[in-house]
């Protein structure tokens, strides 16, 4: 079908893109790494039980945790070896969670009944949604939400769109474009099956404009299948699940409320193709694209590389680095989340992993508020940041809750302009976490 | 001249019986009790009670809501004030003080990277890893307590802990709700002996990132005479009721966490 294409969000940002350090490098999978540690808790909601101990044998792709609640997902082996220990480690969001360590031989003997599960048209919607949940499917846009929960939406929500974001509006990272290029017709086919799961006729792709060869590519698959691709004004941040669908559908979500109420569904390209591989071959999800960037990177590139792969053998798997690293951030510069130790694996949620320079990331150096309302120019949520920046100084909690700091997506467009270089996302973050903390207590 | 000073009795006299009358129409009824009680209370509007200032906890106990002995900052006297006022009986109790159980500061405690966000402890609790501390459970000290502090009884010392000063604490407790790892409580003034780590991590772990933490080793509860120190979660907790401050523990503790305030804490710290 038809390309469309839409005008832009109000407020946003336009960062530096960067991303032609590796827009143009494929996909690159190395050999599996000699030992991965794999936390049982990469998605939102309960963490895995583990399913094997030390000592084991496990092969590729067998389900080394299990999902103990509806809100989760199983965790599979991204290797053939011998574990060598189940204990707390360190996962790159910063907590402690128990992880399972394999050490592996290079053989990569698959698991037993690893194969095809059957084909879009021979699958009901409830056989896919269970392929996808047993396959430890999550978003891989970075929320890490359990794929098979967002298609079991509430009987009284119908759902009539299925929106595949190709955005990737975040600095830096290429994984969606290359996986767009090189895997088109898997994310079309991903696409299609994630609808059919979800009882949804209306497909969209959602691309912005600066990926015109990946709209590209698109196109003839997308006229076979009836699906729309969107192509979206670049600005930050315009993949942004809210964003998106006003984009693509006109439709606002409401305050507090979900995608799914205003009869919509949004997934990541990367989820698509997991979704794809998952019935077309059979594979859980064990790997996935991460791009290795930044400055001091010696050659930026695309990996696809296996779930507890530690960041420092990512890094060399990059050439290792030309500069002292300022920073090293798992995620774009936007929205990621800062890392002290290059032990931490790749997890489900890891799209990049970015390196600073050092003069790209001094300290903080926070000067007081001038006023100038940039901030409030620049929220894509209509927020006003100031306002809760000087709500969270004196703790009057009750105030930013009236203004509305719930509804912050936590894009950093606010911070990010600030000429006082004032952190407003963290306390917007300090703020909502006090909230919650008086909804609790009262 | 004369029509002025009429007009003026007049008007005066007319505003002043309806006044008058307003007065005793639109009355609201108000318990007397109420500003007796809060001539008797301290003031502060800390809101340790749990209402808003000293004028509600003034209504609510006027109004049978609140108990007597309810602000913990006035301690008995005022009790035992409020309770004549009101016509009860309030049983003796013991002012409490808080006290923050964890002696990781600046030259104890590793770090395991550079904090350049928001100086506030409730901020750094936030970032990855729960704050730049490696200790997951330690103080942060960054003095959010301290600013929570109404009757500035805390204040940060060079090691970057938050110190408590006994004469001035009430026992209010708003540093224990300020607190984003839950380091300060309430213990009664007699009550000397504290274990100053709430670390939940195992021995070797705590061994690593600090040098006074609790390392889970039970010498501390074996020693204990009266048996009221209870282990759980790799952690070693003083049951306060049953404590008599004998110091037993105090020696036996390889790490020196085991900490005896007062006159006696000063040797045993600065040693």
């Amino acid at each position: 079908m038809a390309v469309a294409i839409r005008k832009p969000l109000r407020g946003g940002i336009h960062p530096s893109e960067q991303k032609h350090l590796t827009a143009d490098k494929p996909i690159v999978k190395p050999p599996p790494p000699t030992t991965v540690t794999i936390p049982l808790w990469q998605h939102t909601g309960a963490c895995c039980k583990p399913l094997v101990s030390k000592g084991d044998a496990v092969r590729l792709g067998q389900k080394i945790g299990e999902a103990p609640a509806f809100v989760s997902a199983p965790v599979h082996s991204s290797v053939s070896g011998t574990v060598v220990a189940v204990e707390p480690r360190l996962d790159p969001v910063g907590r402690m969670v128990t992880a399972v360590v394999i050490e592996a031989d290079a053989q990569d003997a698959l698991a037993d009944g690893i194969s095809p599960r059957g084909t879009l048209d021979s699958l009901s919607p409830p056989d896919i949604r269970e392929i996808i949940h047993e396959a430890g499917i999550v978003g891989l846009g970075g929320a890490s939400f359990p794929t098979r929960v967002k298609l079991s939406p509430p009987a009284d929500k119908p759902i009539d769109s299925y929106i595949l974001n190709g955005c990737e509006c975040e600095p830096y990272l290429t994984g969606d474009h290359r996986l767009m290029l090189e895997r088109a017709a898997d994310a079309v086919l991903g696409l299609c099956l994630l609808m059919k799961a979800a009882g949804v006729e209306k497909g969209y792709v959602a691309v912005e404009a600066n990926k015109p060869d990946a709209v590209e590519t698109l196109l003839p698959l997308a006229r076979e299948t009836g699906i729309t691709v969107v192509v979206l004004p670049t600005r930050y941040p315009q993949g942004s699940e809210k964003h998106l669908i006003k984009a693509v559908l006109g439709r606002e979500v409401p305050s507090g409320g979900l995608p799914m109420d205003v009869g919509t569904l949004v997934s990541n390209v990367g989820t698509a193709v997991a979704v794809a591989d998952a019935v077309y071959r059979g594979m859980p999800l064990v790997e996935r694209v991460v791009t290795v960037t930044g400055r001091p990177v010696r050659e930026p590139s695309n990996l696809l590389l296996r779930l507890g792969t530690s960041f420092a053998t990512a890094l060399e798997l990059a050439g290792g680095l030309t500069e002292p690293a300022g920073r090293v951030v798992m995620g774009g510069p936007m929205t990621g989340v800062a890392q002290f130790s290059l032990e931490v694996p790749v997890v489900k949620g890891t799209s990049g992993i970015l390196v600073l320079g050092e003069d790209e990331s001094p300290p903080l150096a926070s000067t007081p508020c001038i006023r100038c309302g940039r901030c409030v120019e620049s929220c894509p949520m209509r927020l006003v940041p100031l306002y809760y920046d000087a709500c969270a100084r004196v703790g009057n909690w009750t105030r930013a809750r009236e203004l509305g700091v719930i509804d912050c997506i936590e894009c950093g467009s606010c911070a990010w302009g600030c000429p006082a270089r004032r952190p407003l996302v963290h306390s917007i973050r300090v703020a909502k976490s006090e909230i919650r903390n008086l909804a609790a207590r009262s | 001249m004369l029509q002025a000073v009429v007009s003026l009795l007049v008007i005066g006299a007319a505003f002043g019986s309806l006044l008058a009358v307003a007065s005793r129409k639109f009355a609201v009824a108000v318990d007397p009790r109420v500003e007796t009680i809060q001539s008797s209370l301290p003031g502060a509007n800390c809101g340790a009670c749990g209402y808003p200032g000293c004028s509600g906890f003034a209504e609510a106990v006027a109004a049978g809501e609140a108990p007597a002995d309810g602000c913990p900052v006035g301690g008995t006297e005022v009790a035992r004030r409020i309770a004549s006022i009101m016509g009860v009986e309030v049983a003796e109790r013991e002012p409490e003080v808080a006290r923050v159980l964890c002696g990781g500061g600046d030259r104890e405690a590793t770090v395991h990277y550079r904090y350049s966000g928001i100086e506030d402890c409730r901020a750094a609790a936030l970032t990855p890893g729960g704050g730049p501390k490696a200790c997951s459970y330690g103080c942060l000290g960054m003095g959010t307590c301290v600013r929570a502090c109404p009757f500035d009884a805390m204040y940060m010392d060079r090691n970057r802990l938050p110190r408590v000063i006994e004469k001035r604490c009430t026992g209010c407790g708003n540093c224990v709700r300020a607190c984003p790892r839950k380091l300060i409580v309430l213990a009664p003034v007699s009550k000397r002996v504290h274990i100053l780590c709430n670390s939940r991590d195992r021995g070797p772990v705590v061994r690593k990132v600090c040098t006074v933490g609790c390392i889970a080793c039970r010498l501390c509860v074996k020693e204990c005479p009266r048996q009221t120190i209870a282990f759980e979660e790799n952690l070693a907790r003083i049951q306060y009721s049953g404590c008599d401050s004998c110091e037993a523990c105090v020696a036996k503790c390889p790490t020196k966490c085991i900490v005896v305030f007062g006159q006696a804490a000063k040797a045993t710290r600065e040693a």
